[in-house]
């Protein structure tokens, strides 16, 4: 079994800071960190090695800092790490980006071939949720995105059962490897690093790849095989006014609640007539 | 929204082969015979490009064929478009990505829309992904606002990300179609009109169950089990650290109960295991649009924020009178939620149950 598991740096979204001024991003300072939900994909893949033996190798495409976190995954447990990195790579929308991870997966193939492609559900930065399909797309892998639990992996038979969100209940879908899959957040508590993989990761060895090496064509990475361009950035307008405070003649909770529901029902008039039908009717 | 100001950036002339491309397409999300509120919003978003641009607004509605899908055909053309395409199959009963992007490739390739539509559902995303890379285009996730480039009749398409600090307008240059999804409950629901008529145009694609190696076992229905179903709440209460510790979950239950709302939280909350994460609101939560949120002992972080404001009225409990959430909210109340949400649900209480006696 060979499990690859897609991971991207990014920027902690939580501390995030805008410029007052400029409206950029203001990037100093802000640590950079594995997308988070890729460390749960990473954990599920570190249990199908725990279950049932398999090598992972984590694969990122990014600056050559995104090196740490492709040491942070070793660290984890990951066996192999290969770092996709190459200026012609920069600006690539979702659709250059799965392309780009596409060669480089294909590439891994050639000296073993491919089970398993875990990528997260999303990312905080671009959020979009979009590269996991892409890549599973172009492979020709089942897609199987939003799962939250693997029930089952035969690996004679190359059957693997999984549960998977949708909007209205959860599907328990059976298929065949080889497959792409994204974890849902939450499912599991993600392990800390063994000793000797720490130890490991510090004095491995990258794979750094260039879009020559993986036989990426040029026209399809970068700006140039990006689709969408984006052409405006801005912050949030923020609301024009602030919340309008409400103030009690005492300064009791009951008071507080009666003025409180005097301002709902006096912006809300709708929602009061909806309240007291509701409540007539005895529901 | 104003006319967005124009693109910057690259210039670009759109190929000839692709001017053929024409009308505005909602791909129409249904489960089991149960259409997706995002779908109808969507179509009436639909509505107002298709008006912008003079053409025409475009449904597909796959499934395999029965009275629901028929119904849902209607129901297309109610909320605003002018051709429905029924799509149906056996194989198409349940969605499974592989034939659903099979079948939705082949039908763009034919009909050539401009701009499709899904919604930024768990089906929406998964489709959207795999349909944008076999067209070969472009596609702007989770938006929550369009529009049309007067200048060159291309999509304008405004999202959050960064986890909703920045917004930014992405556009899709010179290919076509020009995909988005768009959250749920960000766009208001039209009104249906059944005076308004339309054409359906039935499709029977060559699907062949044996070929489609992904098998659905089983569908858990959240309404069989006890899932909060926050994204369609008029009413939400919402509880943040500031509750204090797990016990005080009752306040939010009991005002929740009195008000026929639901219960919503914070991740903090669902981290430290007071809620499941089906009550989450914000970035890596629910979307949600209620009637009334109310908000107890939240600070009011971005991630929070961009799940709830759109809520048509927020009122805020917070001990802090400078807590970020007073900006956004639009009623606030500085006190402590451990004792307003118990004098709340007294006082709705005997609001509702006394007019209730009168009425
Ligand atoms: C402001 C802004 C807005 C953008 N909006 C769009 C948009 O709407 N449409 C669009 O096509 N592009 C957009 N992009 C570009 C997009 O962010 C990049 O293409 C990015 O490389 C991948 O998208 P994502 O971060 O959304 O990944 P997602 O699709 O959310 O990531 C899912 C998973 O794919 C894997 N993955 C993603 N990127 C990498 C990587 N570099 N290396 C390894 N694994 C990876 C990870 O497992 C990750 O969890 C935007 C960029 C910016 C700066
Ligand atoms: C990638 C990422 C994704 C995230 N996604 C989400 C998301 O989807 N949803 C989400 O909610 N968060 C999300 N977060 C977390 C978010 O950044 C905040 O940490 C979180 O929203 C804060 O929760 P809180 O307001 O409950 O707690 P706090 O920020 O701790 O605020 C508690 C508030 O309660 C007030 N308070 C204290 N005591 C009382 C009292 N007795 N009565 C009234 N008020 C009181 C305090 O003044 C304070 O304002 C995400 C974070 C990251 C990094």
């Amino acid at each position: 079994m060979h499990i690859v598991v897609c991971i991207k740096q990014v920027p902690d979204s939580a501390q995030i800071r805008i410029h007052p001024v400029t409206n950029t991003i203001m990037r100093q300072g802000v640590p950079a960190i594995i997308n988070p939900f890729d460390l749960f994909s990473l954990e599920e893949a570190l249990r199908l090695k725990d279950k049932v033996g398999a090598r992972v190798t984590v694969l990122t495409m990014g600056p050559p800092m995104a090196e740490t976190s492709l040491r942070k995954a070793l660290s984890l447990g990951a066996d192999d790490a290969v770092l996709l990195t190459d200026r012609k790579f920069a600006g690539s929308d979702t659709l250059a980006t799965s392309y780009a991870l596409t060669s480089a997966i294909q590439k891994l193939a050639e000296e073993d071939p491919v089970d398993i492609v875990f990528c997260g559900k999303q990312t905080v930065d671009g959020d979009t949720a979009q590269v996991g399909p892409g890549i599973a797309t172009r492979l020709g892998f089942e897609q199987l995105t939003y799962i939250t639990k693997i029930e089952d992996l035969d690996i004679a038979s190359r059957e693997i059962v999984v549960q998977r969100r949708s909007e209205g209940g959860v599907q328990v879908l059976k298929t065949k490897l080889p497959c792409m899959i994204t974890m849902l957040e939450g499912t599991n508590t993600i392990r800390f690093g063994k000793m000797d993989d720490l130890f490991r990761a510090a004095r491995y060895e990258l794979k750094t790849w260039s879009r020559d090496f993986t036989g990426a064509e040029e026209g399809r990475v970068g700006l140039k095989g990006s689709p969408t361009v984006v052409s405006k950035v801005f912050v949030p307008k923020p609301r024009a006014e602030k919340a309008k405070m409400i103030v009690a003649d005492a300064d009791t909770p009951d008071a507080m609640a009666a003025a409180a529901i005097d301002a709902i029902f006096a912006a809300q008039p709708k929602l009061a007539g909806d309240l007291l039908a509701r409540a007539a009717a005895g529901l | 929204m104003s006319e967005p100001s124009k693109p910057q950036g690259r210039k670009f002339q759109l190929p000839e082969h692709l001017k053929i491309y024409k009308n505005v397409w909602v791909i129409v999300e249904q489960e089991r015979g149960i259409v997706h509120s995002v779908s109808l919003e969507l179509l009436g978003e639909a509505r107002k490009l298709a008006d912008k641009l003079g053409v025409e607004v475009g449904a597909v509605v796959l499934g395999a064929d029965s009275p629901d899908l028929n119904r849902i055909c209607g129901d297309a053309i109610g909320y605003g478009a002018d051709i429905v395409y029924k799509v149906t199959d056996p194989a198409l009963a349940d969605y499974r990505t592989d034939p659903y992007c099979r079948v939705m490739t082949e039908v763009v390739n034919t009909h050539k829309p401009e701009i499709v539509l899904l919604g930024a559902t768990t089906l929406g995303r998964d489709l959207a992904g795999a349909i944008a890379t076999t067209l070969a285009t472009g596609l702007t996730a989770d938006c929550t606002e369009l529009d049309i480039y007067a200048d060159n009749r291309s999509l304008a398409a405004t999202r959050p990300t960064f986890g909703g600090t920045l917004l930014c307008t992405i556009q899709t240059l010179a290919y076509r179609p020009q995909m988005a999804t768009v959250r749920p409950r960000v766009m208001a629901m039209p009104e249906r009109d059944d005076a308004r008529t339309g054409r359906v145009i039935e499709i029977q694609p060559d699907l062949r169950e044996e070929d489609i190696v992904t098998k659905v076992l089983n569908f858990i229905a959240d309404r069989e089990q006890n899932e909060a179903q926050l994204a369609f709440a008029d009413i939400i209460v919402s509880a943040g650290k500031g509750l204090g510790k797990v016990e005080n979950m009752k306040l939010v239950f009991d005002l929740a109960r009195v008000l026929g709302a639901e219960v919503g939280v914070t991740r903090p909350l669902v981290q430290a295991g007071w809620a499941t994460n089906d009550r989450q609101v914000g970035q890596t939560g629910k979307t949600v649009r209620p009637k009334l949120y109310i908000a107890a002992g939240i600070s009011g972080a971005i991630q929070h924020r961009v799940g709830m404001e759109k809520s048509d009225l927020i009122l805020a409990i917070n001990t802090d009178p400078n807590a970020t959430i007073f900006d956004f909210a639009h009623l606030g109340l500085v006190g402590d939620a451990l004792k307003i949400l118990p004098a709340l649900t007294d006082a709705f209480g005997r609001r509702l149950s006394i007019n209730r006696m009168a009425g």
